[in-house]
This record gives C-alpha cells, structure tokens and sequence, in this order.
C-alpha cells in the first residue's frame, strides 16, 4: 500500500493524573493506517488499547487530568490533513462520528435507553450532514437492512433494551457507518457477544469494509479474531508497542516474548492433541502502569529475561518482513524454536 | 454403592422460572432447564458448552442445589438430594462446591482473604481452633499459588486472575469431591486464563476431583474435560466423549458452534458455517426440535416433535432426526 | 509456573477506609461538625468538674445575672443557678438520649431490615408495611401519646425516642441487603451450607454499614431534636434535672428580660443537630460504596 496514509499517528502518549502521580497509560505509540485497512490492536486489560483509541477521538478527560503527546495526521474526505490531537474541539466534533467512527464494546451502555434507535441514528446524519429528519430516517431504516438486522423499517421504533445484545451491536454499527467514515475505531465490539453472533458481526464488518473501503482499527483481545479479520497486528504492553507487523508473520512467526506467550496461552481444537500438555501460561500479572520496571516491561514474566533486560528499555527495532520488535533478544529467539 | 457408581446422576431434571405477571404483566415461564439427564463418573470432568442464555449457569446451579428443581431428580454419592432442605443439606455442602464466573462478584469485598478462605471453616467446623484454621487457610492459599503475605488484604486489591484464584481457594479448602466450575475464565484475559485452566488441572489430579466446568468457549472445555455436553435452549442436544466430539460433530448446533470459534491460526481457514439470527426467546422456543428456526439442514419434521437424544455411536448421543449431517474431524 | 509467579505484587490500591477518610476531609462542613461533637462530648463530660457551681444551687441573691456578671460566664436563671453549668449538665442528658436512643434505633432498625432484606418475600412485605405504617404517624404524635402514659426518665424517652425512629435504618438496610442479596459472594455463602444467620451478620451486614453509620448519625440528631421537643412540651426530663428542652420552656417566661435564658439552650440544640446532621452529610458521600467500585 504505496498511497499516503489515511491515518499517521506518532509518538502518540496519553497520561492520567491520578492521586497517585502520573499514570502513563499509553507511550510512544506510532503507527500507519491505510484505506481499506484492518490494524488488529491486541494486548491484555489494561495495555493502553482503549485510552489509545479514545486519546485518537479525543474522548479522553481534557488537560489537567490528561496530557497527550505527539501527532496523529489524519487525511479527510477532501484531501485536507488534520492533526487530531490539536485539532480544535469544534473541528474535532465535525471529524468524529462523520470520518472517524468508534464503536464500543457494551453496545447497552452507548445507545441511549429513551430514544428510539432510528432516532438515535438519524440524528448522527442530521448533525453531519445536515439532511431533512425525514431523509434521515429513511437512510436510518437503509442502514439497519445493510448491518443485516431482520425488518428494519419496523425496528426503527425499537428502545434499545427491545433488542438482543447482537442486534445492538449491529445498530451501533449502523450508527457508527451512517456517514460512511473513512476510518472506523472498534474496541472489542465482539468481546461481549456469543460466539455465532461474533461470527455475523465479523463478516458483516468485512463485507462492509470491502464495500466502502474503510480503514478499521479493530481492538481486541481474542487473537482467533486477529486472524479473522487483520491485515496487520499490534500487540500492545504496558502503553508500549512490543510487536508490529503484517498478520501472518506476527502470528505464525512471533518475535517478542510476550506475543508467543499470547498464542501459546490459547487452547486449541484437535482432537489428536486435547488436552495431553499444559498450556504455556505467561506467569504474573501486567505490571502496575504506577510502578513500572525500569527496564524492559515485560522482563519479570518473561522466560528469556537476561540481566541486561532488567536494566534499560529495549527500543522498538525493525525485524526484518516490515515488522517491528521491542525486544532485546529478538534475534537469539528468532533461532530457537517458537 | 459400588466403585462404578456415578458420582452426580441427573435425571429429567427441569428448572422453570416465572418471570412477568404483577398487575396487567401477563406471567410467562421461562424453561431455562428443560429435561436434562446426565451422570458424570468419579473423577471425570463433564464439559458444557453453549450459548449465553442455554441454561448452563442455571443447570449448574440447580445440580449443587443452589436453587430448588422444578422437577427431575439429582443424586449425589448415590443419595437423592432434589427435595433436601437446608438443613439437611448442610454437611453434604462441603463436598459439592461451585466456582463462579465473576471474580469481582463473587468475593465479599469487606472481608480479607483470610477470611473469605476460612469462611467454610467457619460455617463448617466452628469448634477448629485458630491456630489449625490458619493452618489450612495457609495450605489452601499454596494450592493456588498465592503468597500468605496476600492473607490481609481486601479483594479489591487484586487482579481478576488473582481473585479467582481466592474463589478456587475458597472451592478447595473443604477438600471437596464435586466442584462445578461456571465459566471461571471467561472473564480473564488469555494469558491469566491459561493460568487458571493449568492450575484446575492440576488441583484436579492432585485431589482427583470430579467436576462439572461450563463455558462458552469449545477449545477450552476440550482442554480440559473428558466429555462434553452442548446446550440449546434448555436442552442438552449432544453428549459424547471430547475426542470423539472433535473428530465428528453430529448436532447441526454444535457444528455451528464450533465453526463459529475463531482460531487463532491464520493457515487454518475453516469453512464457516454461519447461524442467522439469535438465539429465540427462551419464553417462546420453536415447536419441535428448537434449533429449527436456525438450522440448515432442517426438514419439516423437525417442526412436529422434540427429538429424542438418540445414541448415535457408543457414549454420542444426539438430540436431531437426521443422521446425514455429521461433520468430520475438523481442521 | 512456579508460587513464586503468582505472587506478584497486586495492584496497590488505597484501602476503602482511607479512602472514605480523604472524601470526607474534602467536607469542610463535616469536619466542623465533627470538632463541635467532639467538643460538646468532652464539654459535657468533664466542664461540671472544672465549674466550680452546682448546677442545682439555688442562689436568690444573684437572680438574672446576664452573662459575664458576677463570675457566671453565662449567666445565672430566675433561681441564681449557675446556667453554663445547667447547659453543660443538660448537654450530658441530651448526647447521652441521642446516641443511646440511636443505638436502640439502630439495632432494631437494622434487625428488621436485614431480615425483610434477607428472607424476602411474605416476611419482607408483612415486615416492611409495617414500617410503613409507624412511619404514617408523625412521630411527635407518636412520641407525646407514648410520653403521656411513661413515666418520664433518661431510659424511658430513650426507648420511646428509639422505637419512634428506627424505620429510616431499616428501609435503609432492606434496600441495600435486597440489592446485595443475589449476588455471588451470598450464593457462595450459601453453598458453603451458612445459616441465615451467619450470611445476614456476617457477610451481609459488613457491606451495609456505611449506609448505616450515615442514618446512625442522622437519628442522633434527629433523637436530640425530639428529646428537646418532648422536654419542651414538659413531658420529658422533669426539673430540677436540666434539659436543653426544659430550659427552653423555662426560659419562656423571661424572653424579653433574660434573653439569655432562651439563647443559650437554643444555640446548643441547633448547633449539636446541625452539627450531627453535617456529619451525616459528610458520611454519607464519603462512605458511598460506588466510589469504591471500579
Ligand atoms: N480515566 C482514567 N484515569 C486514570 N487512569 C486510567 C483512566 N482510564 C484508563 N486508565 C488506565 O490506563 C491504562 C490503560 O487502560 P485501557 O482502558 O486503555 O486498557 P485496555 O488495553 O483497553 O484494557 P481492556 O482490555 O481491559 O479494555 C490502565 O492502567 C487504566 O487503569
Ligand atoms: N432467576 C431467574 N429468573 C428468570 N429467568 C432466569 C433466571 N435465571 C436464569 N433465567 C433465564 O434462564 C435462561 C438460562 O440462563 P442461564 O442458565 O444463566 O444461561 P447461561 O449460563 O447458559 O448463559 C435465560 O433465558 C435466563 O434469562
Ligand atoms: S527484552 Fe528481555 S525481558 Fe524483555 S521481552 Fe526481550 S528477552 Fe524478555
Ligand atoms: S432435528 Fe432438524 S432442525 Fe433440529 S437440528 Fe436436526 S435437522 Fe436441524
Ligand atoms: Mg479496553
Ligand atoms: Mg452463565
């Protein structure tokens, strides 16, 4: 993907000031999204995948309690580029919800309970673009048939609390996709839902991605889902990138510890193996973003651990297949078998 | 009671709730069990599987007597347990106990850890002197790998793998012979879910439990069990060994299911085979067989009766009419 | 993995108590009240022996003395007595009627809610209508028709006062024991084979005790007030035994050639249930248990 990049973020960082002291939840973070791309993010609770994309919308706390760091250039519709991080708040408003959309895991907690769902989404197209109440409901009842809900016109007149947890994820995706954004944001929004209904969920997203050639950044912790759905993975830690990288290379070939240790936690189906080793757990608990090691974060888990590592952070390096590896050791491990 | 006997035996067991009514609400019922027979042998671990809302949680429940059955029996070490009362109950408790899946519900957030572990002693054996109750607190807390240094401090202080950890402690400290486990991952990350799932393995073969472990996710019951139920709405609609599971899916539910789960290897493409629709209201399922409104291979006698869970081959049975849509050994 | 791994370090987190104790520090109100009960307690507790007046002294010659006259820094009353010394033996009546009378309140209160929490159903409704229903009276009604027919003294109005104000507690801990009582931690309670008693006292109750301590604080107040009310009236603590009440209604007479008489008492009524109901106040957003959830 030659084209200029839809979305360019750099040295993006985001802290919380907390009672405690300052809380880096996310450091230094850089990536690249191109049009028609899906970047899975991929970490445990707390890695910094959720304030990373909300810092992005620019629905984090404002200064004092947060402070962002660096750029994320964003390329709109008509060709202009805008800095999201200091783009100004008015500005920021028109962008979000028209170019960039989010969705969010807990489908209940982000549709409003008293307002019909073709209201709720007819609103995000008045607002932006400014079309007749009329047209947008229309255009509402259009884009609940197109996220596949059954009689759609009818469930216009729905509450949300009328419909099961996959069907809110599918209007929060209509209402996510009712201005045809260039860039969509989703954090875990198949984390809640059954495996079947994730299932639908996932093609639809494809299938819609396919039709408007929309860069996704797709949060997640189920790494079946990364190899669903991504063109590219970053494993987050610690507010750190520790691994970057085309999809199938980082899941099949992993560099950083702690990706291996990720894919190798996961049970597998065949019926040959079943259950005949123990899975490789990673030992312990993220560390405390309060507290973190001074050295490679990931150093008090990590089975490679050497001395060395405790001492100073390792930097993000190229690993060779345009991949991207915080580890010191990554060279030694590439050898040893996975 | 010979050896052989089962250890938990459950027949027809029913489990109704009535939801609704008060003045003008009219009053449904739901069947959130429906019919469920099964035994799990001494130190056999039975898997459940199925989507949220097939009961699992409520059958679970129903099987360690933390509800009242509608209707059905359960037997425990060979005894009838469906209609005891709690009094009656009392010292059969410490020998079933239950794992919960909310690791931040299921601790009292005012007591310490001390506590909470020593609570079954506490209800249990209140004449144990102090001195032997810290002894096994201790012990039960070195089962699941947790420092003593932890034994003051509130569940807040915790992280959700840690914090089952506790709750496994709390299962494990009356030496229990039954625990049913109700999705005690599903709420932890990956890599704590490993975690986890190696140390029940290990307790299990430490202690030689039998236990009953639900979830949602396949992969993970096939891990760990050595028979797996899949549930729909109610009903449990397949049954069968895990290996002889995996190697043919005969229930066009499970095989839904199963295709459904993604892996988490790119060279593995599965065809998918993908379920339209949700699962129906439990207060309204199809006529006949219940996965009919979803499945792809019914046939208009699937609308006219309940299919029997039929053996299809030795120990699998299966809960629909046709036998031409078994699925092969995935992968 | 080895036990080691496991061990390692949860997550810091302030204690819920210390917690609680930097919100409500946050409260400046609260904090004034709580200084003030603390002096009144120890006023009321020690002042009688470093006054060197008897309270029931009867001194006709100094009549009236207005405060500051003659050594009386308060004054004296219509019969010479010392009236700092009446205020601080009063004060000593009133404190003590106010938290026996919550503590009574708040046993009782507690007890019916926590088995109308617990048990629920027929129980929970016969128990709560009847809550209800005492709470249909006014309670000053309630209180004067109980006073008529009980010889008045420090335990009779404490009871009378306490079986009039216990049903805020309890309508306070039926709603939080309902909220608590399906959840997990009480259904593993449950499968560990507990009696109803151990789960109401042992598991339950911890978790209702902010809520508690809050209605607790306020009934104290609330039990003062009424204490104050029911002396007034003259059917409390009968003279020469003091009470801020009756000195009240004994300072009628001489409102507009002893204001002091009335200024005192009054002061020390309002400031002590300002002073509990601030408290409460305080506790009560200090104490809130969702600010301690994540
Ligand atoms: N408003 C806030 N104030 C202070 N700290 C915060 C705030 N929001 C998030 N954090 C901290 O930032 C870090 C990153 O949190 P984040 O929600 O991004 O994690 P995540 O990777 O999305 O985790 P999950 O998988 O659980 O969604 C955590 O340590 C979290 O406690
Ligand atoms: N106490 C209850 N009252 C009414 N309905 C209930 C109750 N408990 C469970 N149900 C219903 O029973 C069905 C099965 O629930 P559950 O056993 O929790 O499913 P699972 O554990 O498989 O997700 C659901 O439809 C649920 O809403
Ligand atoms: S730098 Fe060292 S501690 Fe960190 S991941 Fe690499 S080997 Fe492990
Ligand atoms: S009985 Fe019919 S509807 Fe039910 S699973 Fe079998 S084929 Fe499908
Ligand atoms: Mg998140
Ligand atoms: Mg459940």
């Amino acid at each position: 993907m030659a084209q200029e990049p839809l979305l360019e973020v750099s040295h993006l960082s985001v802290t919380f000031a907390t009672e405690n002291g300052p809380l880096p939840a996310v450091r230094d973070v850089s990536f690249r999204l191109s049009a028609g791309e899906t970047l899975a993010l991929v970490g445990e609770s707390g890695s910094g995948k959720s304030v990373a994309s909300l810092a992005l919308m620019r629905l984090v706390p404002p200064a004092p309690r947060v402070s962002l760091g660096g750029s994320a250039h964003f390329c709109a519709a008509d060709g202009s580029r805008h800095d999201l991080l200091a783009l100004a708040p008015d500005a920021m408003r028109r962008l979000r919800g028209n170019e960039i959309s989010m969705i969010f895991q807990e489908p209940m907690t982000s549709l409003n309970p008293v307002h019909r769902i073709g209201e709720q989404i007819a609103e995000a197209i008045i607002f932006h673009q400014g079309a007749s109440h009329r047209a947008a409901l229309a255009r509402a009842g259009e884009l609940l048939e197109k996220v596949g809900i059954p009689d759609a016109h009818r469930r216009l007149s729905a509450f949300p609390h009328h419909l099961s947890g996959g069907m809110r994820q599918r209007v929060m995706i209509a209402m996510a996709l009712a201005c045809t954004p260039r860039v969509l944001i989703a954090d875990e929004p198949t984390t809640a839902l059954d495996v079947t209904v994730q299932a639908q969920i996932l093609e639809l997203l494809k299938e819609l991605q396919h039709a408007n050639g929309m860069a996704v950044v797709f949060i997640t912790h189920n790494l079946g889902v990364v190899a669903e759905i991504a063109d590219r993975v970053m494993v987050m830690y610690a507010g750190l990138i520790v691994e970057e990288g085309a999809m199938v290379p980082v899941m099949t070939r992993p560099r950083m510890p702690y990706t291996r240790g990720l894919l190798h936690s996961v049970p597998r189906i065949d019926p040959e193996t079943l259950g005949s080793a123990p899975l490789t757990a990673i030992p312990g608990t993220v560390p405390d973003p309060l507290h973190l090691p001074p050295g490679c974060a990931f150093a008090p888990r990590c089975a490679h651990a050497e001395p060395a590592c405790a001492a100073a952070p390792p930097p993000l390096e190229p690993a060779g297949e345009g991949r991207l590896v915080r580890c010191r050791r990554w060279r030694a491990l590439a050898e040893a078998p996975a | 009671m010979t050896a052989g006997a089962p250890l938990v035996e459950v027949t027809g067991l029913r489990q109704w709730f009535r939801v609704g009514g008060g003045f003008f609400g009219r009053q449904d019922t739901v069947r959130a069990v429906e019919d469920v027979s099964f035994a799990i042998a001494r130190g056999e671990v039975l898997g459940l599987v199925g989507e949220s809302g097939s009961g699992k949680s409520t059958l679970g429940r129903a099987v360690v007597r933390m509800s009242v059955p509608t209707a059905g029996t359960i037997r425990f070490e060979g005894r009838d347990i469906t209609r005891l009362g709690r009094r009656a109950l009392r010292p059969i408790r410490p020998r079933m106990q239950f794992i919960f899946q909310d690791p931040f519900a299921s601790l009292n957030p005012r007591m310490t850890v001390r506590q909470i572990v020593g609570a079954p002693l506490a209800i249990q054996r209140p004449e144990l002197d102090p001195a032997a109750r810290a002894g096994r607190v201790a012990e039960a807390l070195q089962t699941v790998e947790l420092s003593p240094a932890h034994l003051d401090r509130y569940p807040h202080e915790f992280s959700g793998g840690q914090r089952q950890r506790i709750g496994i402690a709390r299962a494990l400290i009356m030496e229990p012979r039954f625990l049913v486990a109700d999705e005690p991952v599903s709420a932890l990350d990956v890599s704590i879910q490993a975690q986890i799932l190696n140390l029940l393995i290990a307790v299990r073969q430490k202690l030689g439990l039998t236990m009953l472990f639900i979830s949602h996710d396949l992969a993970v019951v096939g891990h760990l069990c050595d028979r797996v139920a899949v549930m729909y709405l109610g009903r449990i609609v397949e049954i069968a060994p895990t290996r002889a599971l995996f190697r043919c899916l005969r229930h066009p539910y499970s095989q839904a299911l199963f295709s459904a789960a993604p892996v988490a290897d790119p060279t593995l493409r599965r065809p998918r085979i993908l379920l339209t629709g949700d699962l129906p209201s439990p207060l309204a399922p199809p006529s006949g067989c219940a996965f009919r409104s979803r499945c792809r291979h019914a046939l208009p006698a699937c609308a006219t009766a309940v299919p029997p869970l039929r053996e299809a081959a030795p120990g699998h049975a299966v809960r629909c009419i046709r036998d031409d849509v078994a699925l092969g050994p995935p992968g | 993995m080895s036990a080691a791994e496991a061990l390692a370090p949860a997550p810091p987190a302030a204690r819920p108590r210390s917690r609680a104790w930097r919100r409500f520090r946050r409260h400046r109100l609260a904090l004034f009240g709580a200084a003030a009960i603390v002096v009144m307690v120890i006023a009321a507790a020690a002042g009688p022996w470093l006054i060197p007046f008897d309270p029931l002294h009867i001194d006709l010659r100094h009549r009236f003395q207005p405060p500051a006259g003659g050594g009386h820094l308060f004054g004296t009353d219509q019969l010479g007595r010392d009236l700092l010394i009446r205020l601080l033996m009063a004060g000593r009546i009133s404190l003590t009627i106010g938290f026996a009378a919550m503590t009574v309140s708040t046993a009782f209160g507690t007890v019916v809610g926590i088995t109308a929490g617990y048990y629920g159903g027929a129980l929970r409704i016969a128990l709560m209508r009847f809550v209800d229903a005492v709470l249909c009276f006014p309670q000053i009604f309630l209180l004067l028709v109980l006073a008529a027919f009980i010889q008045p003294s420090i335990a009779t109005l404490t009871l009378i006062i306490g079986a009039t104000s216990w049903m805020e507690v309890a309508r306070v801990v039926e709603g939080q024991v309902r909220s608590l009582r399906e959840r997990d931690f009480i259904l593993a309670a449950e499968t560990l084979g507990a009696s109803g008693r151990y789960v109401m006292f042992r598991e339950l109750l911890p978790n209702a005790i902010g809520p508690i301590i809050v209605a607790a604080t306020l009934t104290v107040a609330r039990a003062i007030l009424m204490e104050a009310y029911v002396s007034f009236l003259g059917y409390g603590i009968q003279p020469p035994m003091a009470s801020w009440g009756n000195m009240l209604n004994n300072a009628q007479e001489y409102l507009a050639s002893a204001p002091w008489l009335a200024i005192f008492p009054g002061a020390a009524i309002t400031l002590a249930v300002a002073s509990f109901n601030f408290v409460g106040d305080g506790l009560r957003d200090a104490l809130d248990a969702r600010l301690d959830l994540h």
